[in-house]
Order: structure tokens, then C-alpha cells, then sequence
């Protein structure tokens, strides 16, 4: 299968390691992956407090792109940007809007169709694949390794179609796929607080904790989404100040965990990136 | 405010056309029963200085004024489980983004540390196509609350040692990568 890809700010700078080994995952699956060119921020939560148009705007550049070369879906690895690519699609759909959108740009030189569709690399990995391709591919299972899954907000709601937006399950099979021990809680589809960790610390720090506190008891949290990863991963002593006890939990990407079952080397994983440190997890796995 | 107390509307100004105004969606609003399955949702409810539910009715009461200083709308973090579990299928969240626009476009003065979130990401993202992480930190510490970037400098240290952040040298003349598409916007929405 081919996947034109669109990776979005973060993943190419914090969460490199979640692009990386996403794509090796893909590799080792058989799938080929092109990153779309020229491609420019989704505006995030930010371009739809700024203004409605460039809220539709500057998501809709990137699919209007991504349509040029005739494709029907974009592979997205972010949950925010996925979100923005789904909701102007769905604004898109009234032809008023859609001509409001491509007068904007009309300056970028692109026209967008609304025919093409966002998939969170969750969703291909879930559907287009799914646990037995997984399993058949792992060649170091992850055995006695309790992860905990978080698909955080925006990963499933509000307009994802391929799972449950409160009680979401499609990390179940993956998880299982590749020999390790799921781990429920009670806060996989919580918000990660996205920005109210900087803007309002002490609420985001007390969104985390119990987060954090929920999935403690796992070996790991598996995340989809490069702000819940950060969140999660970089404020653990912030945390535990909040919880009056020490948290930590490694915080990997899925397709880190899943690259970890394939065998795929430490080039491809980079794990060495993750802020706590993912020794406790090598060492629970079977040499 | 608590539950219990209540609001005397009497000389109050009021615009009746508050919600209406909170376009695509906020008519919707009328349909609101005030069940509270927004506030029991919101991760950040406790931290309100009103509630969601409460503020969705004084939006419904047009009490624009008393809505957009409060700091209600700045503990939302867009993750969309009022708006999913809403009965009435009011897509809250979204709502919630028109209010904090128009708050920023009447330049409400309050919650700086959020408004200035909002200026200074759209910034260089105009000025880039892309978000640079570093960048949008120091830039937005420095002119927010340089004192409260204290408690990130043991994070932001163990990012940059991990590689997952990296200092780039700004880039402050010549034009923005996205200048012509935020022009273009700005001319369509009557801004210029």
C-alpha cells in the first residue's frame, strides 16, 4: 500500500522519534510512505481563535496539496492536525464554504476539492493492518510488558470515525499483537491538557498527575499524538509534586513499542530521546 | 460565584444577540437544558471562575461582557468531551474558540497569559509555515511573565540535551513564509 504522508510541526522536531519509527514501522509492514512537499502547519488550536477563515484556511492548503497528485487519503500521525483536516472537511462540504476557503487561496496558488480524507496513522494501523499483520511481523515479543494504551482527546473525537471517542479500544489488538499485557485506566481518552501546561501550569500539572497516577501501574503509557506524549513524558516531576509521591512511567510512541517488537534497530526507535527513560522497559523484555 | 447564588439582572446591559453572534453554531445554544454534562466532562472545571454550564446560560442571557472577562474560556483545552457528550449535539468546543476570538478581537485585557499564547504561535507560524518549538517558548515567556519560565528551565534543559528541541537563529525581516495567505485572509474578513 502507498500513504502520502503529512507529518506536521512536531513531528518534525520534538516528536521526531514518533515520525521515525512510524515510518520504519510502515516499511517493515511493506507500506510505502511519500512525505507531502511544501507542506505548512495545520494552525493547530491556535488559526480558529485567530480568525474563522484562517481557522479553514490553513488546514485546507495542505489537503488542496495532497489532492494535486490525484490522492483520496493523507496519513496524519498527529491528533491535532488530524482533527483540523477532518473538521474542514466537514465545513467544506458547504459549497459557500469551500468557495470561501479557495478565494483565500487563491494567493498560494492551490484550490482545494474537499475530496481528500485525514487518517491518523492509529486508524491505518488499526484497519489497514490490524493484529494478525502485526503479529506475523514480530520477532521480539514483548512478553510480560504491561502497557498502558492513551489515545488522549483528538486522537478519537470529536469526528474520528474508525473507534469509540469516550471509549476507545483500537490500541487493544496492537498492543496484544505484539505479546505484551494491555493495561486499562481510567484516563485513556482524557485530555492531556495540551497548552494549559504553559499556560496555566498548575491546572495542566494537576491534568497530568492523574493521568499519570492512573496508568503508574503499567511498565509503559503508548501514545499517538505528539502533545499528549509530551505532556505526559516531560512533566513527571511536576507531577509527582502534585501527587506528593514520585511518578514515573516511560512514555513511548506506539510505533516505538511496535518497531521494539520487529526488532528494528535503535536508529529507527530512538529512544534515547524520551525525557524518562525507557531503561525499565529493555530490561523487563526477554533478552 | 457559587450554584446557589443568583444574578440579579436588573440594569444589567444585556446583547440578546450573544449567542447567535458566536457563529457557525452558537444558536444552537438556545437549545441548551442546562443539564451540566459540560462541566462534569471539563478536565479543567474546578479551575472556572464560572462553570460551562453556567456560562452557557449567561451567554443564552446575552451577559456578553460578564463572559468575556471571565477566564473560563481560557481553561478549555479543546479536547472535545462536552462537545461529544452534549445532548443537545451543541458543538461546544468549537463555540468556545469563537469566544475566545472575539475576546481577543475586542482586546479584552485580562488572561494575558493565554491571549498572548494565541499572538505569538500565530506569529511564527505566519513567519515560518511551521511552529518552532524554541522560538515560540522563549518569545512567549519573555513577553507574558519572564518569572513564570522559571519552572520550565529542568524540562527545557532535559529537551535540549535529548535533542528534541534546538535553538534556531530567528528570523525577524523579510517576509513570512505564510504573509501572503494570512493577508489574503485578513482582506477577505474585511481586517484590511
Amino acid at each position: 500500500m502507498t500513504y502520502l504522508f503529512y507529518p506536521g510541526c512536531s513531528m518534525d522536531a520534538s516528536a521526531l522519534e514518533y515520525k521515525t519509527s512510524m515510518l520504519a514501522v510502515f516499511k517493515t509492514l511493506g507500506a510505502e510512505v511519500q512525505e507531502l512537499k511544501d507542506w505548512t502547519c495545520c494552525g493547530a488550536s491556535v488559526a480558529p481563535v485567530m480568525s474563522d477563515l484562517l481557522g479553514l484556511a490553513l488546514p485546507a492548503r495542505n489537503l488542496a496539496l495532497a489532492e494535486q497528485n490525484g490522492e483520496r487519503e493523507l496519513l496524519v500521525g498527529c491528533s491535532a492536525c488530524y482533527t483540523n483536516f477532518l473538521r474542514v472537511a466537514q465545513a467544506a462540504a458547504n459549497p459557500a464554504t469551500l468557495a470561501r476557503i479557495n478565494q483565500a487561496l487563491e494567493v498560494e496558488n492551490v484550490t482545494y476539492h474537499g475530496r481528500i480524507r485525514a487518517r491518523h496513522m492509529l486508524e491505518v494501523l488499526a484497519t489497514d493492518y490490524g493484529k494478525d499483520a502485526i503479529a506475523a511481523l514480530v520477532k521480539r515479543p514483548l512478553k510480560g510488558l504491561k502497557i498502558a494504551p492513551y489515545y488522549g482527546c483528538q486522537t478519537v473525537r470529536p469526528y474520528a470515525s474508525y473507534d469509540d471517542g469516550q471509549h476507545p479500544t483500537s490500541m487493544v489488538g496492537l498492543i496484544e499483537a505484539l505479546g505484551a499485557t494491555v493495561q486499562h485506566h481510567l484516563h485513556e481518552a482524557t485530555c492531556c491538557g495540551t497548552a494549559l501546561l504553559t499556560t496555566k501550569p498548575h491546572v495542566g500539572f494537576e491534568i497530568v498527575a492523574q493521568i499519570l497516577n492512573a496508568a503508574s501501574s503499567a511498565d509503559c503509557i503508548a501514545a499517538v499524538c505528539p502533545m499528549c506524549h509530551l505532556n505526559l513524558d516531560s512533566y513527571q516531576d511536576k507531577a509527582s509534586m502534585v501527587l506528593g509521591k514520585p511518578v514515573k512511567v516511560p512514555v513511548l510512541f506506539l510505533p516505538q513499542l511496535i518497531g521494539l517488537a520487529f526488532g528494528l534497530p535503535q536508529s529507527d526507535l530512538m529512544l534515547q530521546r524520551e525525557v524518562v527513560p525507557v531503561d525499565s522497559v529493555l530490561a523487563k523484555l526477554p533478552a | 460565584m457559587t450554584t446557589s447564588e443568583a444574578i440579579d439582572l436588573t440594569g444589567t446591559k444585556r446583547n440578546p444577540a450573544f449567542s447567535d453572534s458566536l457563529t457557525p453554531a452558537g444558536h444552537k445554544l438556545r437549545t441548551c437544558i442546562q443539564c451540566g454534562t459540560c462541566t462534569a466532562s471539563c478536565p479543567s472545571a474546578e479551575a472556572m471562575d464560572i462553570s460551562p454550564r453556567q456560562m452557557w446560560r449567561m451567554v443564552n442571557l446575552g451577559l456578553e461582557d460578564e463572559v468575556l472577562h471571565s477566564k473560563t474560556m481560557w481553561l478549555c483545552s479543546v479536547c472535545y468531551q462536552c462537545h461529544v457528550r452534549c445532548p443537545r449535539g451543541i458543538p461546544l468546543t468549537e463555540t468556545i474558540a469563537k469566544l475566545k476570538q472575539l475576546a481577543i478581537q475586542t482586546r479584552i485585557k485580562e488572561w494575558r497569559e493565554s491571549t498572548n499564547f494565541y499572538h505569538v504561535f500565530a506569529d511564527v507560524m505566519r513567519r515560518y509555515g511551521h511552529m518552532r518549538e524554541m522560538e515560540f517558548m522563549a518569545r512567549y515567556f519573555l513577553t507574558t511573565n519572564p518569572f513564570a519560565a522559571m519552572q520550565f528551565t529542568g524540562m527545557a534543559l532535559a529537551m535540549l540535551s535529548r535533542g528534541k528541541i534546538r535553538p534556531e537563529i530567528p528570523k525577524l525581516g523579510g517576509e513570512g513564509r505564510l504573509d501572503r495567505l494570512f493577508n489574503r485572509v485578513a482582506e477577505l474578513e474585511g481586517r484590511k
